[in-house]
């Protein structure tokens, strides 16, 4: 389902935070949102998935306007992982998983078999069926990664959106994960630090700077050197990975300049 | 691993927890009669229960006239009220914790006591004291106290856990000064009548003192049921909650409603019981797990049971005077409190 973001802007106590910024995500594809901590890279996310109202602008999924549609209704249409999981309740990992029946499900509905049904393939699916009944709080942070990424799949939602999904993940994790992503096919959003990562596994980029979209488009050409300088303050390239073959971004130590 | 490995990481799942619901409604009633019969006179509980099945059909021909007026005019709405108190508490606990992500909320925490004992001192004081005029102070002092709390703890909409307890506290010192140099204006007539507001009591309960508790405590029961799986997407993060399609502004308001409603409900009828709010919930979730279409009933039916053993003990103990309940649920309640605080601090390592 497409995602069509149009001139959103957020202020917040009078400071603009994101402004004018347009984007558009087609059926299928992984778009990565990248720039410097503070660049609006999460507050356009949250407008997306209707955590947070935008003051201006629309935010368009399918036919749908997502400010104009119920929050059930959104939950149909866009999964999240974000980055403020609490983990001071002791849910259980099926627990965790099954949350993601909730707008599918009526006030007093309880969970049927075929809720259950969904929660063990979504499970398996991640390869954490082992994990159902062990405590979601006390699992390593990739399989915690892991198991939201499950809760998102039990949403049946056409679109997912990851907000710094492999922050505090040893690197095996991280890779395996964004394999997980890529894998499953959906729309997807993701907001994302190592630009490495984002070249390897994205279809566009947008760049974010002190809240306004500097460029979209594919990755070698959103990542030119000059605009990483720039908005990074950093050297960088991008060369043919060794390995594949595939563009590979990489960074020299010391300043830009 | 062994063969017959749990299904749950709870301590009580699966079919257990039909037993335990099952357990805890007869521990209810079973305490209920067993509270009613005990006093200065004791009453046997087959009379007990006699008494009442006589009123509830109608029919009180051939009672005894004492143990008619010991039973039903004043035993059975005092444990009544103790029961509605500790289940109305108790909810409010659940949406506090739900609402701030603090385990350590708790209505009295957060000056709401302290809001409704001014209230009753300045009606009683100042003699504006009309049919109901002392409660109903309570109940708009603990609502303002705590509207006050919530608004200086918000930013932008969003409540800060951390903020909420310290104007909880700033509010609860506040109420308190104010509500000393009013007690040192007292009548020393009007001081134990004080007392009651400040630590609570279910002693010299009437019918009439159960109907805004019960009905605040069944309707925000019904309200709360229909939000059990909201609230668990909430009591995971604000931003989670909205990513599963729950209306967040809209889920917060209700639960500042309804534990503001709660509170004020009991508070002015029973007067500032501490702790019930605070220990149940968590003595709950350590069973049943965080799952709020479980939290729910079983904070419900928990928080009357105990809340009935504690006003037991309250009026047992050193027969024939009786003592506040808060001090009761304070002296259980405090080292509960600073468990948890410890429990906190080490996982938090």
């Amino acid at each position: 389902m497409k995602v069509d973001v149009r001139g959103v802007s957020v202020v917040i106590d009078d400071t603009p935070i994101l402004g004018d910024a347009h984007l558009t995500v087609e059926t299928g594809t992984i778009t990565g949102l990248i720039g410097p901590n503070g660049s609006g890279k999460s507050t356009l996310l949250r407008c997306v998935y209707r955590a947070l109202k935008p003051t201006g602008g629309s935010v368009h999924i399918g036919a749908d306007n997502v400010w104009r549609s119920s929050a059930r209704q959104a939950g149909r249409r866009t999964a999240v992982l974000t980055q403020d999981h609490d983990l001071d309740n002791d849910y259980s990992v099926e627990e965790t998983v099954a949350m993601g029946r909730l707008p599918h499900k009526g006030l007093l509905a309880r969970d049927n078999e075929t809720d259950r049904a969904i929660v063990h393939n979504a499970l398996s699916r991640v390869d954490m069926t082992w994990a159902a009944h062990r405590s979601f709080a006390r699992l390593s942070g990739g399989e915690r990664q892991r198991v939201l990424v499950a809760r998102a799949l039990t949403q049946q939602a056409p679109v997912l959106l990851l907000d710094e999904p492999t922050n505090h993940l040893d690197i095996g994790s991280q890779l395996d994960l964004l394999d997980l992503v890529r894998e499953l096919g959906l729309t997807t959003i993701a907001a994302l630090h190592d630009l490495d990562h984002a070249t390897a596994y994205c279809d566009n980029l947008v760049l974010l700077h002190r809240g306004r979209v500097v460029t979209t488009g594919e990755p070698a050409s959103v990542l030119a050197p000059d605009r990483v300088a720039e908005v990074f303050g950093v050297r960088s390239t991008i060369v043919p990975h060794p390995l594949t073959g595939q563009p590979h971004f990489v960074t020299a130590p010391g300043p830009a300049r | 691993m062994p063969r017959t490995e749990r299904t749950s990481p709870h301590l009580v799942a699966g079919g257990r927890y039909v037993l335990l619901v099952g357990a805890l409604a007869v521990a209810l009633l079973a305490a209920v009669a067993f509270a009613i019969g005990t006093g200065t006179v004791d009453v046997p509980v087959g009379q007990v229960i006699d008494v009442i099945t006589a009123h509830l059909r109608g029919d009180t021909t051939g009672l005894d006239a004492l143990t008619d007026q010991i039973v039903w005019d004043f035993r059975t709405p005092r444990v009544l009220l103790a029961a509605v108190a500790g289940a109305g508490l108790s909810l409010a606990g659940v949406c506090l914790q739900t609402l701030v992500r603090n385990p350590l909320a708790d209505p009295y925490v957060f000056g709401v006591s302290a809001g409704a004992s001014l209230g009753a001192v300045i009606a009683l004081t100042s003699g504006a004291v009309a049919v109901g005029g002392v409660a109903g102070a309570a109940f708009v002092g603990s609502l303002l106290s705590m509207l006050i709390v919530f608004a200086m703890a918000q930013r932008g909409g969003r409540l800060l856990g951390s903020s909420l307890v310290l104007a909880g506290v700033a509010i609860a010192y506040l109420g308190n000064a104010i509500t000393g140099y009013l007690q040192l204006q007292a009548d020393p007539s009007e001081l134990r009548g004080v007392m009651f507001w400040l630590l609570g009591s279910v002693a010299g309960a009437s019918w009439a003192d159960l109907t805004v508790p019960v009905i605040a405590t069944a309707s925000c029961a019904l309200a709360l049921a229909t939000q059990a799986r909201p609230m668990n997407a909430l009591s995971t993060g604000d931003d989670t909650a909205a990513g599963l399609g729950v209306g967040v502004n809209q889920l917060r308001i209700l639960l500042l409603v309804a534990s503001s409603l709660l509170t004020a409900a009991v508070v002015s009828s029973a007067g500032g019981i501490g702790f019930v709010g605070l220990i149940v919930p968590h003595a709950v979730r350590l069973v049943v797990g965080p799952d709020h279409r479980k939290l729910i009933p079983v904070s419900l039916l928990t928080g009357a049971v105990f809340l009935v053993l504690v006003d037991l003990v309250t009026r047992t103990v050193d027969r024939p005077n009786e003592m506040p309940i808060g001090i009761v649920t304070a002296a259980l309640g405090a080292p509960f409190f600073l468990i948890l605080l410890r429990g906190r601090k080490r996982a938090m390592r």
